[in-house]
């Protein structure tokens, strides 16, 4: 948190002086809500104040790479990525799980050791089961 | 998806610093101190997981098409193994010491115990329940069999995702604290959406997958938010720490005001998972829906677990502040009565029908929670486990009649009593034990729930319960009457053929209900030395090393 920031959240919580310490602790998010919309209204508000307005029609096209686009903006695509996007979230997850896990596994040792490899393998085991299943396979 | 759920699950048996003991000197120190994990009190849970996921990897590594027959029966033995894995653990909990020779009473006393640092209790309701849920999976594997064969779903997916939500399940029975109370919750629902939509082939079925789904996760969303209020009231989400806060504080100011509204988040949870009014409306849409060997499952397993959670969290860990609760469960009660009651009249669908009678039976289970005690949770597992029985057996029967051409309207059972007896006289018995007609085990269920609330002062509670029961009664007997009374508007049915799973497990339970109801005092006598408990976890400083377990963490611990 900036300098000015703690400043104006020790001002706000001495403010509120007669709210409980719990929902006092909850004043910074709300300074820092309204400092975020006060910022991007302001630098929104900035622009649209200081810049030049020449429409054309050209301006209002979807942007596609400086060709002009052609159809709709509703089109069919291919969903084959769905699959893999699942499998790479579930990976995903798994990392979540490793990282902490890192951090820390001095002190488990090799309890966490042993502990990690059973959650590996229990992935792994899914990864097996999507492989058997021809889920990999690019149809 | 599912896979996402279970190293969470994996992570309960490991090194969860949350869960370190209250009051240790070592935390913030630097030092970890790993739970002691007594690896038998998890075995009832070890034995579903493992088992699923051998399941799934044997069956997808196999060269050729593995039959429907061997899944059935793995399922089915895991199920047993399950029972039987519980069954020490109920020897532990009584102080049977004798017959546990090879269980050292060093390392853990008689009597209840905790383990994994307090998060998970064992006493003698988790254990009746983990049975409980234990013989509903195998009796619903049973039941799903000839089900999915006809349905032509191949595949070891329904009975390995059956078993992943029971250990769900498990966890949820067995849970000491609001977080792992969670990760059971998830796993069990998780599996269970994935099972609602299994049916490729029916859009309904996969309607009611996506609606089932989307309710459920934001129910799912309000539970993870009353934990996290409930944690910012009390500082912990250990049941242990929360019971001894409420113990010890006065509570004042806002933190109460976060508390109660904790608890109101976590009823939400709780009201959406065991279907009560007014967080029903998923239940028949889904219960329609869904295959019936799935809505068997849903119908049993999904609400005890539930039901546990909610007797752990609320008469347990926040008995002490009832008088707040009590009165919001007191209305769920009589919504989920009269509303379950009203709406299941007008139905001419057997599936919703059943699936507001289910609303119904939700109501008299929480007149039990409701009564807040002893009586009470005692009650309500003498209508869990004479519920499970009975809607398990009506939904099998009612599977049957829908697969064989007599679809799932009240007209396709009309003229069933003639063409097939047996198995009209057996869906009888079900409807009129859900009833609560005497000798079944239905009356003694209803009988225990009404007694708890009176007991507990809420008399006028038990007048509701009594009077939603008559016009309950009233339309299990218009199922009831079409089957015996009406005659077929077409060509009446043939003779449906049953398979031998099928009719075991219709066999098993009729045996129970009527069992029950001929001689309760076998069940009543079980339940009274189930009652939950909150155990303190033993001080890990003067706690004896393990020796006994081989697999105890104490002995694995490096660092």
């Amino acid at each position: 948190m900036s300098p000015t920031l703690s400043v104006l959240a020790q001002a706000a919580s001495e403010a509120g002086q007669s709210y409980s310490d719990f929902v006092r602790q909850y004043l910074t998010v709300a300074i820092f809500i309204a400092l975020g919309l006060g910022l991007s209204a302001a630098l929104l508000g900035i622009g649209k104040l200081l810049r030049p307005t020449r429409p054309q029609p050209e301006k209002y096209l979807t942007y596609e790479s400086g060709v002009d686009p052609v159809g709709t903006g509703w089109s069919q695509s291919q969903v084959r990525y769905y699959i893999f996007a699942l499998l790479f979230v579930l990976f995903d997850v798994e990392a979540v799980f490793i990282f902490p896990w890192a951090t820390r596994l001095e002190e488990y040792g090799a309890f966490g050791l042993v502990e990690m490899f059973v959650f590996i393998l229990v992935l792994a085991l899914g990864l097996v089961y999507a492989w058997r299943k021809k889920v990999l396979r690019w149809l | 998806m599912m896979f996402a759920t279970l190293p969470l699950l994996a992570q309960i048996g490991g090194p969860d610093p949350t869960a370190v003991p209250l009051g240790d000197p070592t935390v913030g120190s630097g030092e970890l101190v790993t739970p002691s994990v007594t690896w038998l009190a998890l075995l009832p849970l070890l034995v579903l997981v493992v088992s699923a996921l051998l399941l799934l990897t044997v069956t997808s590594l196999a060269r050729g098409r593995i039959g429907r027959g061997v899944i059935t029966l793995w399922t089915v033995v895991t199920g047993v193994l399950a029972l039987g894995a519980a069954v020490p653990l109920w020897a532990r909990v009584q102080g049977w010491d004798e017959a546990l020779w090879w269980w050292d009473p060093a390392t853990t006393p008689s009597g209840p115990f905790s383990t994994v640092g307090g998060a998970v209790g064992i006493d003698g309701f988790s254990v009746l329940i983990t049975m409980l849920i234990a013989v509903a999976v195998v009796i619903v594997a049973l039941v799903a069999d000839e089900h999915l064969r006809a349905d032509g779903i191949g595949g070891p997916e329904p009975h390995v995702l059956l078993l992943l939500s029971a250990a769900g399940g498990v966890v949820m029975a067995m849970s000491n604290d609001l977080i792992v109370l969670f990760l059971g919750l998830e796993t069990l629902s998780i599996a269970v959406y994935v099972l609602a939509a299994i049916n490729l082939r029916r859009v309904q079925s996969q309607e009611a997958g996506l609606k089932y789904f989307v309710l459920g996760a934001f129910s799912s969303a309000f539970f993870l938010y009353g934990i996290a209020l409930v944690y910012g009231a009390t500082g912990t989400t250990s049941l242990i720490g929360i019971e001894d806060f409420l113990a010890g504080s006065l509570l004042l100011g806002s933190s109460s005001v976060l508390l109660v509204l904790g608890i109101a988040l976590l009823l939400v949870g709780f009201g959406f998972k065991i279907a009560a009014v007014p967080f029903h409306s998923w239940s028949p849409d889904v219960y329609d829906g869904a295959p019936t060997p799935v809505v068997a499952f849903m119908a049993s397993v999904v609400k005890v677990a539930a039901f546990a959670g909610m007797v752990r969290v609320l008469v347990v860990a926040l008995g002490g502040f009832s008088a707040d609760w009590r009165p919001v469960v007191d209305a769920l009660a009589v919504l989920s009565l009269v509303g379950g009651a009203l709406a299941a009249i007008v139905q001419t669908n057997v599936k919703r029908l059943l699936a507001y009678s289910s609303i119904s039976h939700a109501g008299f289970i929480l007149l039990g929670v409701e009564a807040a005690g002893t009586q009470g949770t005692r009650a309500v597992l003498v209508y869990l486990v004479a519920y499970a029985f009975m809607v398990i057996g009506s939904f099998a029967v009612v599977g049957l009649v829908e697969r064989n051409g007599g679809g799932i309207t009240l007209d396709g059972y009309k003229g069933l009593g003639r063409s097939n007896p047996a198995l009209a006289g057996t869906l009888t018995l079900f409807l009129l034990a859900q009833a609560g007609v005497p000798f079944t085990a239905g009356f003694y269920a209803k009988f225990y729930a009404v007694i708890a609330a009176v007991d507990a002062g809420s008399a006028w509670l038990g007048v509701v319960a009594m009077l939603s029961a008559t016009i309950a009664a009233f339309l299990y007997l218009r199922v009831v009457v079409a089957m015996w009374f009406a005659s077929p508007e077409g060509e009446p049915l043939r003779p449906i053929p049953v398979s031998v799973a099928t009719g075991a497990a219709l066999v098993a339970c009729a045996v129970a209900t009527l069992g029950i109801g001929l001689f309760p005092d076998g069940l009543t006598n079980l339940v009274d030395q189930a009652d939950p408990v909150i155990v303190r976890v033993a001080d890990p400083s003067t706690a004896q090393p393990t020796a006994a377990l081989p697999l105890d963490a104490g002995s694995l611990e490096g660092g």
